[in-house]
C-alpha cells in the first residue's frame, strides 16, 4: 500500500498547535524558531534555532516537536539544530507580541524597554534587572500600577 | 588547524561561566543572583558551540563534554584573567566588565571569519555578549561612582586585575583572528567607562601570561576544575 506523506504546509499547521515549554502562552511557530520543514525521502527534517545559546529549553523543544509528529503519524523525525542566521526577537510574530502582551510578559521594543505595562497600559515603567525568570525575559515594574512584570528582552 | 584557537574561546566561555556558577544562591542581592546565573548560562551555551565544534575538527571522537570534563589544567587554553578566584563582588564585577570589553571584540572580529562554522558561533554569541558588555558597563559605573566603601573596593578590584588585561591582546599562530588590533577598540570602551566610574586606570602594562598557551595557570585554575570535574571523573557514564 502506497502511503501519501503529509503535505508540508499541514506539517506546519501541526507545529502551530506545539506550545513553547517555557511560555505555554506562546506555539513555538509564534517564536520564530521552527526554521524550516521538508522531506528527505520518508524522513521530514525539522530545521529549529535555539533562542539563547544555553537556554535549557532547547532540549525540550526539540523533544516536543518530534512526540508531536510521532503523534500524527510520522514516523521518522530528524531534528536539526541551526545556529544561522542567529534569532532575532523581530522573528516573533505579530500573534505571538499579542499572545506575550495578553499573558503579562511585554513583548519586545527595538527602544530596549517595555512600551508600556502589560497589565495597566501605563508607559511609566521602570527595570528592575537586566535578567529575569528565563534567559530571554528581564524584570520590569510599573510605577503606576506598582506590579512588577516581564519583558521579553530584545535580541 | 583551528583547534587550538577554538579551545582557546571555549576554555574562556567554560571557567568564566563556572566562576559565576560559584555564586549561584550567595550573590548579594537575588536579582544580582539571577543575573550571574544567567550570564554563566550564556557562557555555558557559547562553550557548547565552542568545545563541540573543537571535538568536531580535532576528529579524536571527543565531544564537548569530553573536552570540558577529562582535560587537566595544562591543557586548558583560557586567559588567566577568567580562572581568577571571585572574591568579592567587586572582583567578580569587574573581571566580567574587562573581559566582557575583550570578549566583545574578540567576536566582532570572528563575526568575519572566513570560516562559516566559525563565524556562526561568534554571530550567535555576540547577541549575547553585547547584552552582558552593557550590564557590566553599568554596575562598574554605579558602584565605581558609589559610596567611598564601594568605590575603594572597586579601585581594588581593578588594581588587581590590570596585569591580567595584557595577555588578551597578545598573539600567536593559534589564534583565530588577530588579537592584538583589539587593543584600541578595548580601550575606547574601557577607558570612557572607567573614568564615568571615577576609577584610576592603573599606569602598568606589566602583563601576566601563559593562560591560553597552557604554559602556566596560576593555581586557581586546578581548583576549580577539581570541583567542576568531581562528578563526571568519580562517575564516567553518568547520565540523568
Amino acid at each position: 500500500m502506497v502511503k501519501l506523506l503529509p503535505d508540508i504546509a499541514e506539517v506546519w499547521d501541526w507545529l502551530s498547535d506545539v506550545p513553547d515549554p517555557e511560555i505555554p502562552v506562546l506555539a513555538l511557530v509564534d517564536l520564530g524558531i521552527i526554521r524550516d520543514v521538508r522531506w528527505h525521502g520518508d524522513t521530514l527534517e525539522v530545521t529549529l534555532t535555539p533562542t539563547y545559546s544555553g537556554c535549557p529549553a532547547t532540549a525540550v523543544i526539540e523533544m516536543e516537536v518530534e512526540k508531536a509528529l510521532h503523534a500524527r503519524g510520522i514516523e521518522h523525525v530528524k531534528i536539526t539544530r541551526q545556529i544561522a542566521p542567529p534569532w532575532t526577537t523581530d522573528w516573533i510574530t505579530d500573534a505571538g507580541r499579542a499572545k506575550l502582551e495578553a499573558y503579562g510578559i511585554a513583548p519586545p521594543q527595538p527602544a530596549g524597554g517595555p512600551a508600556h505595562c502589560p497589565q495597566c497600559k501605563s508607559p511609566d515603567v521602570e527595570r528592575i534587572s537586566q535578567f529575569g525568570s528565563t534567559p530571554c525575559k528581564a524584570q520590569w515594574r510599573c510605577t503606576t500600577c506598582m506590579e512588577p512584570f516581564d519583558y521579553f528582552k530584545c535580541i | 588547524m583551528s583547534v587550538a584557537g577554538l579551545l582557546r574561546m571555549g576554555d574562556n566561555t567554560l571557567v568564566l561561566g563556572q566562576r559565576l556558577s560559584e555564586w549561584c544562591g550567595h550573590a548579594p542581592a537575588l536579582e544580582e543572583d539571577i543575573a550571574l546565573a544567567n550570564i554563566a548560562l550564556d557562557l555555558i551555551g557559547q562553550t557548547q558551540l565552542w568545545l563541540g565544534l573543537a571535538g568536531q575538527r580535532e576528529g579524536e571522537g571527543r565531544d564537548a563534554d569530553a573536552l570540558a570534563f577529562h582535560r587537566d589544567a595544562w591543557d586548558f587554553r583560557n586567559l588567566l584573567l577568567v580562572e581568577q578566584p571571585n572574591q568579592d563582588f567587586a572582583v567578580t564585577a569587574m573581571r566580567q566588565f574587562l573581559f566582557d570589553a575583550w570578549h566583545y571584540e574578540a567576536l566582532n572580529a570572528l563575526c568575519a571569519h572566513a570560516d562559516d562554522e566559525i563565524s556562526a558561533i561568534a554571530q550567535k554569541s555576540i547577541k549575547e555578549v553585547r547584552y552582558h558588555r552593557e550590564r557590566s558597563t553599568e554596575t562598574v559605573i554605579a558602584l565605581g561612582d558609589g559610596t567611598d566603601q564601594s568605590n575603594a573596593r572597586m579601585q581594588a578590584a581593578l588594581r588587581r586585575l590590570w596585569p591580567y588585561i595584557g595577555e588578551m591582546f597578545t598573539c600567536d599562530d593559534d589564534d583565530l583572528v588577530d588579537m592584538a588590533v583589539l587593543r584600541p577598540a578595548f580601550d575606547a570602551h574601557v577607558g570612557p567607562a572607567l573614568a564615568e566610574a571615577t576609577l584610576e586606570r592603573p599606569q602598568s602594562e606589566f602583563a601576566h601570561v601563559g593562560g591560553k598557551t597552557g604554559a602556566r595557570h596560576t593555581e586557581h585554575l586546578g581548583h576549580m576544575l577539581a570541583t567542576m570535574q568531581a562528578l563526571p571523573r568519580s562517575y564516567p557514564n553518568a547520565t540523568w
